[in-house]
């Protein structure tokens, strides 16, 4: 399973910033909430967690030793 | 209560107690659980009781008025949380968040008074607790006052890798932001810098390590 954006449903208004700032289409509204789906074009670009004003959503970034 | 004293052996607060010792504190602890984003501790309420981290993380901030965090500490299993807010004043100096699912240990302030006064063991070890707190914090001035972002992060990523074992949350480029005192944009920057001078390397959700020699360079550490 790809890693993916992660939201925060409790602090997402579904004000729609971080969809339309999505370039590789991994973020989509249904039902009146943001959804992520798994996209192998995601670049991890962190866009949607740099637009977003809630802090709701966030692109989080394992920090490991090379050969560990 | 073997789990409960089992981890209390392994925390600084109770290094060289005895068994015994250790198994008659047991009755002042308490476990609590949190979800990630929960707040665990607020800065400015009163500091009701010391925290031991058993799973997951904690993150342990302060917030400027105009919304702007300040990331302290990233507390992680064994390590410890309010030490200062409950050991001197009454309100908490800092406030606290579960970074995912967290289970903590805990010993509430009043009980905490009476183990200190029973055992003068965990006096001097909360001593070298409260020691290694201001070292932390003398560390944090040096950056801020001596050290350019793109040093602060190199200096940020080699101590979050520490040995490279063991579990750690993954981080936020804002997350990274507080913890060194700059904004988002920068420590993007600072990455990019980084992997250009080949001290690291950036895979989508990942920041590898690859030359931890020219990392402690780049971060001023001799």
């Amino acid at each position: 399973m790809k890693v993916m954006p992660i939201i925060d449903r409790e602090k997402c208004q579904v004000c729609g910033l971080c969809v339309s700032v999505c370039v590789c289409g991994a973020l989509i509204i249904v039902d009146n909430t943001v959804k992520v789906i798994e996209v192998d074009e995601c670049r991890w670009c962190t866009l949607c967690e740099l637009v977003c004003p809630n802090g709701a959503i966030t692109c989080p970034f394992d920090i490991i030793i090379e050969n560990e | 209560m073997a789990v409960k004293v089992e981890f209390l052996r392994s925390i600084p607060y109770f290094a060289g107690l005895s068994d015994s010792e250790i198994e008659s504190l047991g009755r002042y602890v308490f476990e609590k659980k949190a979800e990630r984003g929960e707040i665990l501790s607020f800065e400015g309420e009163p500091a009701d009781a010391l925290y031991f981290v058993i799973a997951g993380a904690v993150k342990v901030f302060k917030t400027s008025a105009d919304g702007k965090e300040q990331i302290f500490h990233i507390i992680r299993p064994g390590d410890s949380f309010n030490d200062v807010s409950v050991l001197s004043v009454n309100a908490n100096l800092v406030s606290a968040e579960a970074m995912g699912t967290v289970v903590l240990n805990a010993i509430k302030k009043n009980d905490l008074e009476v183990i200190l006064r029973e055992h003068p063991k965990v006096a001097l070890n909360a001593i070298q607790v409260l020691s290694r707190r201001v070292q932390e914090l003398v560390s944090l001035v040096e950056n801020f006052s001596f050290r350019h972002v793109t040093s602060r992060v190199a200096k940020m990523l080699l101590e979050y890798a520490g040995d490279g074992v063991g579990e750690r949350p993954r981080l936020t480029q804002q997350e990274m932001a507080a913890m060194i005192g700059t904004a988002r944009e920068m420590v993007g920057r600072s990455l990019k810098n980084l992997e250009a001078e080949g001290a690291i390397r950036l895979e989508r959700n990942r920041v590898i390590i690859t030359d931890q020699q020219a990392l402690r360079k780049l971060a001023g550490i001799a």
